[in-house]
């Protein structure tokens, strides 16, 4: 610590002179280099303490302590990262203690427990005792108190320790709190002077009868070590899968019969791969000199509701990603016809529907080609359904060669699902009896 | 190198990495979740941290705190998150952090739409903190500009030590696009000043306002103070009045000031021309398709897009005025860029919105009619 900054700032007798003292005394214990130790404060009187210490200081939003001392821990394994949190930020923060010990971020979060907020008018916190008088609980506190340690250690705390500001070794035990590997918790319970020891008659005595009132123990209370978060982050990312290469990049290698900007709907069902089936369509369309987008909607449930990509297909760069009046429309479930059946009314005679065959198609202007899709993904495989229609719809339209899906199929999924999907292609192909005309690139 | 077809999010990820971004923290939200995925797999193959945080609070407490350490950090959201990384995002600006803040919009407000667009949070990014000092926000309109502007965030929150947002949507961040990111030319990368070995730190400086300060990380040479509260340049608390303003002096001159070197904005102007669409994000390619169109039917209409919205580039839209006696500009809001429109354009000059936010793209033809072209 220095004495450039001044006398501690806080109130005759409160115990946050002796926790900042007993600090200080562990680290001259541990002999620390201080730039490679960071004391991290929030809101609250303890909050006070980092500019009295030598070592780096980071006083952060209130109750995040946690949050600054686990990012600096993340980023720099190899400092030693102290938060002191008052027990109001164990309220509003208490997220953060609870994942911090279930992570096992090796940090040190030491609490000044005195029951309240002192610095905001005495109000009542989540450790106030019940009955406690606070300036918010006039007539005794009707909330019960939460047992940090006790929180902590069944959220997985590695190490946690009661202390009071009347305990001796009060120093020695933050030494072994820093010394630990991973998390180590430290709630050391005081008296608030201004607000809380006043109000409630509380003293040293009185401390001892909380405890027992409460049925709660002093002393290191969990010490069970396990590797630290970031020797395991760096452990487990080494031993696991090599990270994806650089996805291939599309080199044009097919011709194609997009004269002007086309639009392609795909309307499905979840589940039934619409979406990464345009992402194929469109990497075929690439291999085939054309650029292309795809804006997709879906509602935010996972495996059931609709799923619809728009696809634009142009010989030139596509602003406006939306389609108005598609050219093609693929209907490939009921839920897709749900969601595109009032557009399929407004279709206008150039447009071509290719739907299901099962399904009750609403009346259209659009050219309607019917397929046996649901029949023919029995046969192969339902998550290939869409491939099976997109299939169709090139054999029957001509875009561009099914070898470019056939492509972008082998290139961009894993062998196994290529397989399935490159024989989907097959048979989607041979719903329909079209004929093509490419030009080659 | 080569075309991919490519969602906006995915070329974040890439950006950011362009930049050696090696901190990532961020909480799960649709439409933003991609990043996180792109992130876990990107940060850690060299040798930094990607680490899914417990909430929004804690991803940017990680941010800040790793960034402070010497990181280049990155974290990213969507609307209801941002409004959980208001408070630290104070903290980042008072404590000078370089940071890159993605915002991939949605349709708002709460809950709103979760997969749907919207840019709905223009104004909410300006004020998004109490206090009211300036901001950076970039905003892309393509895949590949979500790539570059994300590239550039970052060294503009490296030389200007603050955080910058990159402000996308669902309608860019999750449509994907054919893109070659290795044809797209970036600037160099930019590295924050860093104080030397041996000289007095400071962590802040205010004497001259708008110079940045250079930045000694956490666990470095020098003892490093970093604090949320209103400071000295020492980062010990004060409550000294002309201290507190000379802080806020610096805070506000260090981005005002730079206004110009931070605006970035595409022109596509055409002689005698007496419209101009002021457009920014995906609605800009609206607006494009909608000025070839006008032009087609031989109007003569110029098109100013922004890629930088904060600060505001006053001086590169107040130069397109000229001639200009209508400013169309088209919005997934209600308005809200328009008001800084209407404070730069002069008297007489009619400035028109075209504003729609039922989660569909405004389309060309909409702002052609606001044009009176059809």
């Amino acid at each position: 610590m220095t004495d450039k900054i001044g006398p501690l700032p806080f109130c005759p007798g409160c115990g946050h002179h002796v926790v900042t003292k007993a600090l200080d005394k562990a680290l001259v214990k541990l002999q620390l280099d201080p730039r490679k130790v960071v004391i991290v404060t929030d809101i609250g009187c303890i909050g006070l303490a980092d500019r009295y210490f030598t070592t780096n200081a980071f006083h952060g939003l209130h109750g995040r302590s946690v949050t600054y001392a686990c990012g600096l821990k993340l980023a720099r394994p190899e400092l030693t990262v102290i938060a002191l949190k008052g027990d109001g930020g164990c309220g509003i923060g208490g997220t953060h203690v609870l994942n911090v010990a279930r992570r096992n971020i090796g940090i040190t979060l030491i609490v000044a427990n005195n029951f309240n907020y002192g610095m905001t008018g005495g109000q009542h916190s989540v450790t106030t005792p019940s009955d406690g008088i606070t300036s918010t609980t006039p007539w005794g506190n009707v909330e019960g108190p939460m047992d940090l340690c006790g929180t902590a250690i069944a959220a997985g705390a590695a190490w946690a320790a009661r202390c009071t500001m009347f305990d001796k070794d009060l120093a020695d035990v933050i030494a072994q709190a820093i010394a630990q590997p991973g998390f180590a918790l430290l709630d050391v319970w005081e008296l608030c002077t201004a607000y809380y020891a006043p109000r409630n008659k509380i003293k040293k005595k009185e401390l001892d009868d909380l405890l027992e009132r409460y049925g709660l123990r002093l002393g290191v209370l969990a010490d069970t070590p396990r590797p630290e978060y970031s020797a395991r982050y760096r452990a487990a990312y080494a031993a696991g899968r090599p990270v994806i290469q650089r996805r291939p990049t599309i080199e044009v290698q097919y011709g194609n019969s997009v004269e002007r900007q086309t639009g392609i709907v795909i309307a499905g069902s979840a589940g039934q791969k619409i979406r990464s089936t345009a992402t194929l369509f469109a990497q075929a369309a690439l291999f085939s000199g054309l650029d292309a987008t795809q804006k997709d909607d879906y509602p935010i449930t996972v495996m059931t509701g609709h799923s619809l990509s728009e696809l634009i297909f142009s010989r030139q760069r596509i602003d406006y990603t939306a389609i108005e009046s598609p050219d093609y429309l693929l209907v490939i479930s009921e839920d897709g016809l749900r969601s595109t059946r009032e557009r399929i009314q407004r279709l206008p005679n150039t447009c071509t529907v290719y739907a299901e065959q099962s399904l009750d198609l609403p009346a259209t202007k659009a050219r309607v080609v019917r397929c046996p899709i649901a029949q023919a993904a029995t046969e192969t495989s339902r998550q290939a359904t869409a491939v099976i229609a997109v299939a169709a719809l090139l054999q029957d339209t001509g875009l561009f060669p099914l070898d470019a899906l056939a492509r972008a199929i082998s290139t961009f999924q894993s062998a196994k699902i290529a397989e399935v999907n490159l024989k989907a292609l097959q048979a989607g192909a041979a719903l329909v009896s079209g004929q093509t005309g490419f030009r080659e690139p | 190198m080569g075309r991919e077809f490519l969602e906006g999010n995915e070329a974040i990820a890439r950006g950011a990495m362009k930049a050696r971004c090696d901190f990532f923290a961020g909480y799960p939200i649709t439409p933003a979740s991609s990043i996180l995925h792109y992130m876990l797999e990107l940060v850690p193959a060299i040798g930094g941290t990607a680490i899914q945080a417990e909430d929004e609070i804690a991803s940017m407490g990680f941010c800040i705190a790793a960034a402070m350490a010497g990181r280049k950090a990155m974290t990213a959201t969507s609307g209801p998150g941002m409004s959980l990384y208001s408070e630290n995002v104070g903290l980042a600006q008072i404590g000078e952090t370089p940071l890159v803040i993605v915002n991939v919009q949605r349709q708002g407000p709460a809950t709103g739409s979760a997969t749907k667009g919207a840019e709905g949070d223009i104004q909410f990014t300006r004020w998004v903190t109490s206090g009211g000092l300036p901001v950076i926000a970039l905003s892309p309109a393509t895949v590949g500009e979500a790539y570059e502007l994300t590239y550039r965030a970052f060294n503009l929150a490296e030389q200007y030590r603050t955080p910058v947002f990159v402000l996308t949507s669902k309608e860019i961040g999750v449509t994907r696009e054919s893109v070659d990111l290795d044809a797209i030319e970036l600037p160099p990368l930019v590295e924050r000043k860093r104080a030397a070995d041996g000289e007095e730190y400071l962590p802040h400086r205010f004497g001259r306002p708008a110079d940045v300060p250079a930045i000694s990380d956490f666990g470095g040479v020098h003892i490093a103070r970093y604090t949320t509260s209103t400071h000295d340049q020492a980062a010990y608390l004060t409550t000294k009045p002309a201290v507190i303003q000379e802080m806020i002096d610096h805070y506000t001159a260090k981005i005002d000031e730079a206004a110009d070197d931070i605006a970035l904005v595409k022109r596509d102007f055409q002689d005698g021309a007496e419209t101009l669409v002021i457009s920014y994000g995906i609605t800009s390619r609206s607006a494009a398709v909608a000025v070839r169109e006008a032009r087609a039917r031989g109007s003569r209409i110029s098109a100013l897009v922004l890629q930088t919205l904060w600060p505001v580039p006053a001086k590169a839209i107040v130069a397109a005025l000229d001639g200009i006696r209508k400013i169309i500009v088209p919005e997934m809001n209600m308005g809200q860029y328009r008001l800084e429109i209407e404070r730069l354009a002069p008297t007489g000059v009619a400035v028109i919105g075209v504003n729609k936010m039922n989660t569909s793209l405004i389309s060309p033809a909409e702002i052609l009619r606001a044009g009176g072209w059809l």
